[in-house]
């Protein structure tokens, strides 16, 4: 059963369109990449799963209850973590996550302190003093600290160190482990790939690409780089093959994912000698689908 | 030592860039507020013997410690009446408009990482506070000069050239006196609200100790820079050594920070960062908690506030009546009623105003869920178990509750102040009772902005104007004349003259339905609508 189920959302600002027929769903377990640039729509997205905003049509719907009109159900089973932390600045770090735990339901306390140290925050210090990455580190600590069904997590890494980030990737996997989901938005393209199942790929509003990275991957290029016994004729004529470098024995060359076998059977031929071949990169997908998009 | 103040014209120039537009608001405001209050006093107190009447009541110590020894009591002219009245006030408001300025530009820049940005240039490391300090003390000459002039060119009876130069010299220096240490505990803390609370800390203290030692230890006035330049006996004996000593001090308080400042780390302070707490209280962990928390300055502040106005109201007691008969704007403004003394009718006109400073705190209050919002910060709420209702019904309690406590805390400053003057003031029990009547009136105006944060949240600021209406109609309604409806568009024209006539109870009902009603009507478009920021 699907935890979270978004189909066919529209947001409209008065006459711009934020989100335009947005639809996709995470499952039990899973954790959920939504990638896109800045302004695509990511955390309009997010505020209508929190009920924040009301979407203008479609519907979106949490543990199969509507994300609007149970908001205060729903938030009792979830946490989440804002892109853009703001926090007050007269109260401090460990005032504001036991106001947080307390405010969401008491369980989980016992793991508090735990990542307050893993995070290695000092909450003694005023919110006021924090820089960007602590303040995002008092809302990571309030999110893990609670044992929720599903956490929602927009850009949630943008401020925090490299060391910082492992220990979040460990959080995730953690969270995972113990059957939960996680929704992560996320611009960091390595990140994503490093923790998510299935991604989903949002531009002006719209998702263009939703799949395991796997099937996203089939969509695009492969980069292959050979070498052969024999000069390669005619490689660039063959119906697929892109962006050729040709070597003195061998070639590089980009291979759209459904031709490739085909490309393969046709270097055969001119005996190869060595072979490699690797899958495009997260970013590489990425831009390609910004640019054929564009 | 020129390399620690390279630039220092450049950046005096960048500052006045920022504030070309705050920094002659604050000097020509002060300076206009001056001398309007000046050219008021002529028909406030025209000459003759009631005027020293009312001079010899102003020696009791209440006003002592309010407005600082009487000089010039004797021969109580325009200018004694200026210096006595206006310059402790002036010089308080100046002081603050330069810890204000002082710190916008010190510890916050800093604090904010413009600094950082300005010191990876060829900039000495003194250059920018040498340069605010050249700003602040240019603005504190200008409001010196602007005042003394126009004091002096008003021409009234005892307000000459001589005194209006120590007048306007008074103010400058004392401001400059403030910036001097306001910068020095930029230097000594590390955050711009530490900053902020040591320098309005050493205010508060400089009048407290004034005020103590102005009414029985003469020393102590004189350690308080606000003690000391009252020292100068403006318009009576114009002695300048005050000035004097207020800016060597002042001189060296910067010559101090300069050297904290050549010493220390950027971003670094001298008075460590106390920790705080690691655990939230039991008392913090509800969103009502979270509401009294933050607001919990502006409550505590304005409870003070209230009692303090409504004291310094009740301390005049003794001279109403005089105050009364001679000055023919109050007469105007309190058209005398068949049967009620003129104290009767000044009760019930304080308790109108002090109704209206009571919805203030009120407002700030409500508003702040708007400012929340904003700042992006209900989200944090929102996002989990809390409801809106909940949100709302928090910020409405605590708005309505710091009504109660204002109206009452400004009717108790009222009548101890007027009982410790004269004998039978009037009935605690009448007054607080009108000034219960009151409430509905404010929790009204708190409805009317619930109601705009739920349905108009970028008009919030119109429950201002209104505010600001209706403390017009009030005051001014049987000087101006003016019509009944003009007066009627607002709750408080719908309360008669209490305690003087009695108020129907229908009318408080309805007016209480009224501010629920539009409280309902916030619950409901809060709800409803998409939360921003």
């Amino acid at each position: 059963m699907a935890i979270l189920k978004v189909s066919n959302v529209t947001k409209q600002f008065g006459h711009v369109t934020a989100l335009d027929g947005i639809s996709f769903e995470v499952g039990q377990g899973e954790i959920y990449g939504f990638i896109g640039p800045n302004g695509a729509g990511k955390t309009t997205t997010i505020r209508i799963l929190l009920g924040i905003l009301k979407a203008t049509s479609g519907s979106a719907q949490i543990f199969g209850s509507d994300a609007w009109q149970d908001a205060v159900e729903i938030h009792k089973r979830i946490a989440y973590v804002p892109g853009e932390v703001s926090l007050w600045p007269n109260l401090t770090g460990g005032e504001v996550i036991d106001l947080f735990l307390k405010l969401r339901g008491a369980n989980g306390r016992h793991s508090r302190d735990e990542l307050i140290e893993r995070f290695d925050l000092d909450p003694t210090k005023k919110c006021g003093t924090y820089s960007k990455g602590n303040r995002q580190k008092v809302a990571l600590i309030a999110a893990f600290a609670v044992d929720a069904e599903l956490y929602i997590l927009d850009e949630p890494t943008s401020g925090l160190d490299p060391l910082m980030e492992i220990v979040f990737q460990e959080c995730v996997r953690e969270v995972k482990a113990a059957g939960k989901s996680v929704f992560l938005s996320s611009h960091i393209l390595s990140e994503v790939e490093k923790l998510c199942d299935r991604v989903s790929i949002i531009r002006q509003g719209k998702i263009i690409e939703s799949g395991s990275l796997r099937e996203l991957r089939h969509l695009t290029r492969t980069r292959v780089r050979v070498e052969t016994a024999r000069p390669i004729q005619n490689l660039s004529q063959v119906p697929g093959v892109h962006d050729v470098e040709a070597f003195e024995r061998g070639a590089a060359f980009q291979v759209d994912s459904e031709r490739l076998g085909e490309v393969l059977r046709y270097i055969s031929d001119f005996d190869v000698v060595a072979l490699e071949s690797a899958p495009p990169t997260l970013e590489e997908l990425f831009i390609h689908h910004y640019r054929s998009w564009r | 030592m020129r390399h620690l103040f390279a630039n220092t014209g450049t950046l005096a120039r960048f500052i006045w860039r920022r504030d070309r537009v705050r920094l002659p608001v604050w000097v020509l405001s002060i300076a206009a507020f001056s001398i309007c209050f000046a050219s008021m006093f002529p028909s406030l107190y025209p000459p003759g013997p009631e005027r020293e009447i009312i001079a010899q009541t102003f020696a009791n110590p209440v006003f002592i410690s309010m407005l600082g020894p009487g000089y010039g009591l004797a021969d109580y002219h325009m200018g004694a009446i200026m210096a006595h009245q206006m310059l402790l006030f002036t010089a308080v408001v100046v002081a603050i408009m330069n810890i204000l300025l002082t710190i916008r530009h010190s510890r916050r820049d800093e604090e904010g990482g413009r600094i950082e940005v300005i010191r990876s240039l060829p900039v000495g490391r003194l250059a920018n506070a040498a340069a605010l300090m050249l700003v602040l003390a240019a603005g504190n000459i200008v409001l010196g000069i602007a005042t003394g002039a126009g004091l002096a060119l008003l021409g009234l009876e005892g307000m000459d050239w001589a005194g209006s130069v120590t007048y306007g010299a008074v103010l400058a220096v004392t401001g400059m006196c403030f910036a001097a240490l306001t910068l020095v505990f930029a230097q000594l803390t590390e955050t711009s609200r530490a900053t902020m609370g040591y320098a309005f800390a050493f205010l508060g203290l400089s009048f407290l100790l004034r005020a103590v030692g102005d009414v029985s230890s003469e020393p102590l006035s004189l350690i308080s820079p606000l003690g000391l330049v009252l020292r100068a006996q403006v318009y009576v004996s114009n002695y300048w050594w005050p000035i004097l000593i207020t800016f060597v001090a002042a001189a060296a308080l910067i010559l101090l920070a300069f050297r904290l400042n050549l010493v220390r780390d950027l971003g670094a302070g001298f008075i460590p960062a106390r920790p705080g707490r690691m655990h939230a209280s039991p008392f913090l962990k509800c969103t009502l908690g979270l509401v009294f928390r933050l607001e919990r300055t502006v409550i505590i502040g304005w409870a003070v506030g209230m009692f303090v106005l409504g004291a310094s109201y009740g301390s005049v007691f003794g001279e109403v009546e005089t105050f009364v008969q001679i000055g023919d704007l109050y007469q105007l403004m309190l058209p005398s009623v068949e049967g009620f003394s003129f104290t009767d009718q000044f009760v019930a006109m304080l308790l109108a105003v002090m109704s209206m400073a009571a919805a203030i705190p009120a407002l700030l209050i409500i508003l702040k869920l708007r400012g929340e919002e904003g700042a992006g910060r209900t989200e944090h709420l929102l996002s989990r178990a809390v409801s809106r209702a909940q949100i709302m019904g928090s910020f409405l309690a605590a708005a309505l509750g710091s009504a109660v406590i204002m109206q009452v805390l400004s009717v108790l400053g009222l009548w101890s102040a007027a009982a410790a003057v004269v004998s039978d003031p009037f009935s605690l029990g009448e007054a607080l009772l009108a000034s219960l009547t009151y409430i509905p009136v404010i929790w009204a105006l708190v409805g009317l902005a619930a109601a705009l944060i739920g349905f108009a949240p970028q008009r919030t600021n119109l429950v201002w104007l209104y505010l600001g209406y209706a403390f017009f109609t009030a005051y001014f309604r049987a000087l101006l004349q003016l019509p009944e409806w003009l007066v009627k568009l607002t709750p408080w024209g719908h309360i008669p003259n209490i305690p003087l006539e009695t108020v129907s109870p229908a009318t408080v009902v309805l007016i209480l339905l009224a501010a629920i009603a539009l409280m309902g009507l916030g619950f409901v478009g809060y709800a409803k609508r998409d939360i921003s920021g």
